[in-house]
């Protein structure tokens, strides 16, 4: 337990722990990966919440010195940078100029490099795709000292094994990637309440056509029979008469700064959380103008928000299945075998993904429903549950996220990620993780 | 158009402060030593939206090319507006303790490169009539302890220069202003435990923007540290001596 407390480098979930992680900064893009070390991962800002991030017993490559901007074409909304440049130091810089990135995860504390290297997705998955379809290309630096420059045309194969690479292939240093338009800073959102999930892929369907962002949150608690929730739509407001091209603060920013008493998460309180979130939209549709801050990135506003875990820490488990043929079966299941295990899930996410295939070997999206959840680490028993999950996600020829894993089997793996004995050949022989050995 | 020169300008701290300016859409001109760290970080400040980015490559220590090197500012920018000096080592203390190059290593790195640069910069800038001299000192000169005494005494001494020369150009219409930093978290201080008292470079830049604005003469950065070192230099020496710090 103390070990999790005491180890700087420790993934978001802060679970599983690494032991004697070493860490070294590139000093510059033009540098050389270091020699003396067996293994090294590379290390944006270890947003991912399992063991991705992580390198037990062996060399973490920090990019936090690799925060340049390169060139910005600001009339075709081409930008590059070096790979350490974060989504909210890129939203400072294109956000008045009235660009906006083409795809961003929950979270704008993350670098350039560790979205490529998970090839992240966002509310706009059935609109724009994933983090990689928008990467123009990037410099990929092996520890041979070769430096590639990777695109769709030049070195191809070492394009899409480095998108969704999850840092094995080599050391990405720049990126080049094309940004989205906006007439405002501003958000039109939608909200309505569900009481089913038939409810949801209905909502789904009609919304994807007319709003590039959805999302919904569920509850997974309740006891009601089926799921209920609230469906959150999205399109970039037209322009306002003030503070268009607003920029998120940098003020407001909050910090946990205490591990919270692992008591405070539990069940009850847990369902209750769930309730109260459901009943604060008191009419079942309300539409309002948000900002994007709060719109993609509510929980940036608390800083180490994860420390409300407890020094257990806590598990995400994220799947994809296909849905379509058979209106959710698999997704049902899961949540039925959720709900009667009584784990509780704090913030239970729900998405459609759309029919854009993934570029890269192994990237995680496909199309399909996808399920993000969150569990206090209550051990054992939770693992199990996961891993009756797992099966039914393996049937259902879905998938499970590495970002987001501290825990699945090397078996599941290979199943979910079918394209695993080619990506191989490309993975740097100095470069591994405490995920990939353990999946391996 | 502000013309903005910044000495030391690899430094993790100078970075941002020249960004903040950057995006006013200043001329600067970067003086450091690595000459490829100096080309990405000019390179960085234009897309921040710099009118203009001039690098000079020189090391800082190399006292005898400093007033050619400033007499080549002035021929660049005319007229100088802002004048940061960031650069400086941290040192190893104990070696300094036993290691004659060690100690004037760290001591020509943060006082004689500085007093010597001051001193003709000082020229020009009492010719213009006009602009600020803003240096990057320490809490560290606030008080001499063992653990950093020997770059303690060299940002104090600083302070001493730095107070003394605002006396001589406050008539000529040039505003001098000593900044005291405490913990900022960057690549001087990559090797310490990092708690709640460290500071960002980009939150200590602002002050330091905000600070040369309004013309103060000496700012804590952040602001806390002043209460800081308040309490430490209420300590009695016959106490202080004794402890461990
Ligand atoms: C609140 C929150 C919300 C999130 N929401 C989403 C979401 O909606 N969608 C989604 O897809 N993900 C989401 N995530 C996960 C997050 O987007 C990913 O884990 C992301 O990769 C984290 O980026 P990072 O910079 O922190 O990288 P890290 O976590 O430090 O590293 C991630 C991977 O990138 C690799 N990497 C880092 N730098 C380099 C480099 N220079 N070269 C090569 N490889 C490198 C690492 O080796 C590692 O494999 C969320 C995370 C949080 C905390
Ligand atoms: N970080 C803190 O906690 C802290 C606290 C109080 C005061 N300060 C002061 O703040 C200032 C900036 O430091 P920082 O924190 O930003 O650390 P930093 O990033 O390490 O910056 C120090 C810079 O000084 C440069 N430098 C040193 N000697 C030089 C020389 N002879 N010629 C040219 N350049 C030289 C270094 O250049 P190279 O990269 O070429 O080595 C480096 O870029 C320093 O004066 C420091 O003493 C820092």
């Amino acid at each position: 337990m103390n070990e999790i407390q005491n180890d700087p480098w420790p993934s978001w979930g802060l679970y599983p722990s690494a032991l004697n992680q070493s860490y070294q900064d590139l000093l510059s893009r033009l540098s050389l990966i270091p020699k003396e070390f067996d293994t090294i991962l590379p290390r944006g800002f270890g947003r991912s919440y399992g063991d991705t991030c992580l390198n037990d017993h062996g060399l973490l490559l920090g990019t936090s010195r690799l925060n340049h901007f390169i060139s910005l074409d600001e009339s075709n909304g081409i930008i590059r940078c070096e790979s350490g440049v974060s989504f909210d130091q890129i939203l400072q810089l294109i956000v008045p100029k009235g660009w906006f990135l083409p795809v961003t995860p929950g979270t704008k504390f993350v670098t350039v490099a560790g979205a490529i290297a998970n090839d992240v997705h966002g509310k706009n998955h059935h609109a724009a795709g994933n983090f990689g379809h928008h990467v123009v290309c990037f410099e990929l630096l092996r520890s041979n000292g070769e430096r590639l420059i990777c695109s769709r045309t030049e070195n191809p194969e070492m394009f899409f094994a480095t998108i969704g690479g999850l840092g094995l292939t080599g050391f990405i240093t720049w990126a080049e990637f094309r940004l989205s338009k906006i007439a405002s800073a501003w958000i039109e959102q939608e909200q309505i309440q569900f009481y089913s999930l038939k409810e949801f892929f209905e909502l789904s369907a009609q919304s994807e056509e007319q709003y590039e962002y959805t999302v919904s949150w569920a509850d997974c608690v309740s006891n009601q029979s089926d799921i209920r929730g609230i469906f959150m739509r999205g399109k970039i407001a037209s322009p306002q008469a003030q503070d268009n091209f607003k920029v998120h603060a940098l003020s407001s920013i909050k910090t946990v700064p205490l591990f919270f008493p692992e008591w405070i998460l539990n069940k009850f309180s847990i369902r209750a959380f769930n309730e109260m979130y459901f009943r604060k939209n008191l009419s079942e549709q309300r539409t309002d103008i948000i900002h994007y801050d709060p719109f993609f990135y509510p929980l940036d506003s608390i800083h180490h928000w994860n420390k409300i875990y407890g020094h257990r820490g806590f598990l995400q488990y994220q799947f994809v299945v296909p849905y379509k043929h058979d209106s959710g079966k698999a997704l049902a299941q899961i949540l039925d075998i959720l709900k009667r295990s009584q784990m509780g899930s704090f913030l239970a996410v729900l998405k459609t993904f759309g029919s854009k295939k993934s570029e890269g070997l192994m990237s995680f999206p496909q199309e399909g429903v996808t399920l993000a959840l969150d569990f206090p680490n209550y051990g054992p028993s939770l693992l199990k549950v996961l891993e009756q999950c797992d099966t039914i996600v393996r049937e259902a020829k879905g998938s499970v996220y590495p970002a987001k894993d501290a825990r699945m089997s090397a078996e599941s793996f290979k199943v979910f990620y079918p394209r695993l004995a080619e990506f191989e050949q490309y993975v740097d022989p100095q470069f591994s993780s405490s995920f990939w050995r353990r999946v391996k | 158009m502000k013309k903005i020169l910044i000495i030391g300008a690899t430094s993790a701290i100078a970075q941002e402060v020249a960004k903040i300016y950057a995006h006013e859409k200043a001329e600067l001109v970067l003086w450091g030593r690595n000459t490829q760290m100096l080309d990405i970080i000019a390179q960085d400040l234009k897309v921040h939206g710099a009118a203009q980015v001039t690098n000079i490559s020189h090391d800082l220590n190399d006292l005898d090319a400093h007033e050619k090197t400033v007499a080549q500012v002035w021929n660049q920018l005319q007229k100088v507006d802002v004048i940061l000096l960031a650069h400086g080592v941290l040192g190893n203390q104990l070696e300094a303790e036993n290691d004659l190059d060690e100690l004037l290593q760290i001591i020509t790195s943060n006082y004689i490169s500085h007093v010597s640069l001051l001193t003709f910069l000082a020229q020009k800038m009492r010719e213009q009539k006009s602009g600020t001299l803003a240096v990057i000192s320490s809490v560290a000169g606030d008080r001499g302890k063992q653990s950093n005494y020997v770059y303690g005494s060299a940002k104090a001494g600083k302070t001493v220069f730095v107070d003394g020369l605002r006396n001589r150009l406050f008539t000529a219409g040039v505003h001098v202003i000593n900044f005291k930093l405490g913990f900022v978290d960057t690549p001087m201080t990559k090797d310490f435990k990092k708690g709640p008292l460290w500071a960002k470079p980009n939150l200590v830049a602002q002050g330091i923007v905000k600070g040369i604005e309004a013309k103060k003469d000496t700012v804590y950065l952040p602001f806390f540290w002043r209460f800081i070192m308040l309490i430490i230099k209420s300590i009695p020496e016959s106490i202080f001596k004794k402890l461990k710090m």
